[in-house]
């Protein structure tokens, strides 16, 4: 089994958000930047089918070279293999027709994204390179078995969940479920010295016109301060007169 | 025209579906248009109208009864084609999230999701979306000559707009591809409210010491019809379900109250809820981030007080019916 896990490079969930150049991008400065949390568990579900089932797992990213120390922890954490696609991360669309050049060729029997990235929220990448590549594709999903040439995934969906049935090769947006946050894995120094020494190919881009772009940032006005009661009554009457949600 | 996909639940339009034609009728006045649905095996349709949809397709088919991303994108895209939609217009349920950026590949069209209002400007297509889970909007440019606009929810509301509305039936060429995927079994509890769907979410944290606490959260739940959360340790430690799990890494929550008790704050669960209307919190530290982030607070002990609330919402439940 090949396994291709895509990785968003973002920055870490207590990061505080602000932008620079007249509000048209983002601050870096001081960010820490992590594997994007809903990768990460299928980063780690990957391993698993590493471990039990004898994959190969390769990583890839699409971004510039400040991206590659998050290529590498992936590989400290046990990827084989890293591919990065040497252009800027813009809209979705672009992102997704970069990953679909490189699975085409790959021979992946399975791809393995997260449902989305917490910076940009699209949620898109998945969905569009499924259809790109066209290969069937399962989203918010929270369990994978693969058996031979067939895979079983379990959906969450509203107020519950789906087992769906399909043939490889097979795309997901996976989420928290497909392994718990127990089971993430935190690259040992074994890891860490094996991964200077793996393979970090950088693929140059394919032409690709962005279908959106993000011409500005804002962020919400503050907001006022609390109102605190010291009653339920009290409370009761400011929900029902005051905000009338009740 | 604006076609707007207007999603349905066991037969009955949801409530999402009615904010989304709303919405499309906005688009549709300011660009001197119409707006047309498209509904899969809704039995009702009647109400779309009222919210301004002139013209309404009606797929009917046993094969469409579960969720497909594969054939929900492709009976949307025909009813586009057929109808020379310039927007399409969809929810951000999780299976109009699931077949969006279907729809964007097969229409060759630019997908904003998240959005948050009607369009900056039309020409150039501009709209503004929620970004870094609420922590920051974007107002991004589609260029495509088709666009796709997934919008937040909650974020229009509904919006009457008596219309005659013409009905008909509408009869997309699906073909076997469509149908790849095979259903294994759907777990479904239909007796609760889900978090996507409340008006109303009461969240915990571990402010309530053990998951055997949760009982008093469920009956103040109840007294509202509000759907039940929890923060991330607490679905982390099994307490409750992961299903459950509110904030960045979990399920966004756009509700019109929040009521957060036992729940200190931290930064990436007031980013999942951030795009709810009116936030509560209940919590025994007044020095809780919390607090900050709230409209309205009691500082105190939530084993007193949610108790309390629950009987006296009761009464004012008894005497508003």
């Amino acid at each position: 089994m090949k396994i291709l896990v895509c990785i968003s490079h973002v920055p870490d969930t207590t990061s505080k958000i602000n932008f620079t150049d007249g509000d048209t991008k983002f601050d870096t400065n001081g960010v820490q930047f992590v594997i994007n949390p809903n990768d990460e568990f299928g980063l780690t579900r990957a391993m698993w089918f590493k471990e039990k089932q004898s994959a190969t797992v390769h990583v890839i990213n699409v971004g510039g070279p400040e991206t590659e120390p998050t290529l590498r922890k992936a590989l400290a954490i046990g990827a084989d293999e890293a591919i990065r696609v040497n252009t800027p991360a813009t809209d979705g669309f672009s992102v997704a027709k970069q990953l679909a050049n490189v699975a085409k060729d790959g021979g992946y029997d399975l791809i393995i994204c997260g449902r989305e990235s917490i910076d940009y929220n699209g949620g898109m990448v998945p969905g569009m390179l499924a259809k790109l590549i066209g290969v069937n594709f399962v989203n918010t999903c929270i369990g994978l078995e693969v058996e031979g040439d067939k895979a079983i995934a379990i959906r969450e969906i509203d107020g519950g969940k789906e087992t769906l049935k399909t043939s490889l090769p097979l795309v997901i947006g996976g989420q928290k479920g497909i392994v718990q946050e127990s089971d993430l894995r935190i690259p040992n120094m074994r890891g860490i010295m094996q991964a200077r020494t793996k393979p970090l190919n950088v693929k140059e881009p394919v032409a690709s016109n962005a279908e959106t772009s993000t011409v500005s940032f804002e962020k919400p006005a503050p907001r006022g301060a609390v109102k605190l009661v010291d009653n339920v009554d009290e409370l009761i009457n400011l929900l029902h007169n005051e905000a009338k949600v009740i | 025209m604006i076609l707007v996909y207007t999603e349905s639940e066991e037969g009955k339009i949801k409530k999402i579906a009615l904010e989304a034609v709303s919405y499309a009728k906005g688009i549709a006045d300011q660009m001197g248009t119409t707006v047309t649905a498209v509904s899969i095996n809704a039995k009702d349709t009647s109400e779309l109208g009222k919210y301004g949809a002139s013209k309404i397709l009606q797929v009917s088919n046993d094969k469409l009864n579960n969720f497909n991303g594969e054939a929900y994108a492709d009976v949307i895209g025909q009813a586009a084609k057929n109808e020379g939609a310039k927007v399409i217009v969809l929810s951000s349920s999780a299976n109009s999230k699931f077949l969006s950026p279907t729809l964007a590949v097969n229409m060759e069209a630019g997908f904003v999701p998240n959005v948050i209002g009607l369009p900056e400007s039309t020409s150039p297509f501009k709209v503004k979306h929620s970004v870094f889970t609420n922590k920051a909007f974007a107002s991004t440019e589609i260029k495509t000559d088709i666009k796709i606009i997934g919008l937040g929810k909650n974020s229009y509301g509904l919006k009457e707009n008596e219309t005659s509305a013409a009905s008909e039936a509408f009869s997309p060429n699906l073909d076997a591809h469509d149908f790849d995927m095979e259903i294994v079994s759907v777990d479904k509890a239909t007796d609760k409210v889900t978090i996507a769907d409340a008006e109303i979410v009461v969240s915990a944290g571990r402010g309530l010491k053990g998951p055997e606490n949760w009982g008093m959260i469920e009956d103040l739940a109840k007294v509202l019809g509000a759907a039940t959360a929890c923060s991330k340790p607490v679905s982390d430690m099994g307490w409750r379900p992961h299903s459950e799990h509110v904030g960045q890494t979990g399920k966004p929550v756009a509700s019109n109250l929040y009521i957060a008790i036992g729940i200190s704050g931290a930064i990436q669960h007031l980013a999942g809820i951030n795009a709810s209307k009116v936030k509560v919190v209940i919590n025994n530290d007044p020095e809780a981030p919390f607090f900050k982030a709230a409209d309205y607070g009691i500082v105190g002990d939530a084993f007193e007080i949610v108790p309390k609330l629950t009987e006296k919402l009761k009464e004012f439940k008894a005497q508003n019916a």
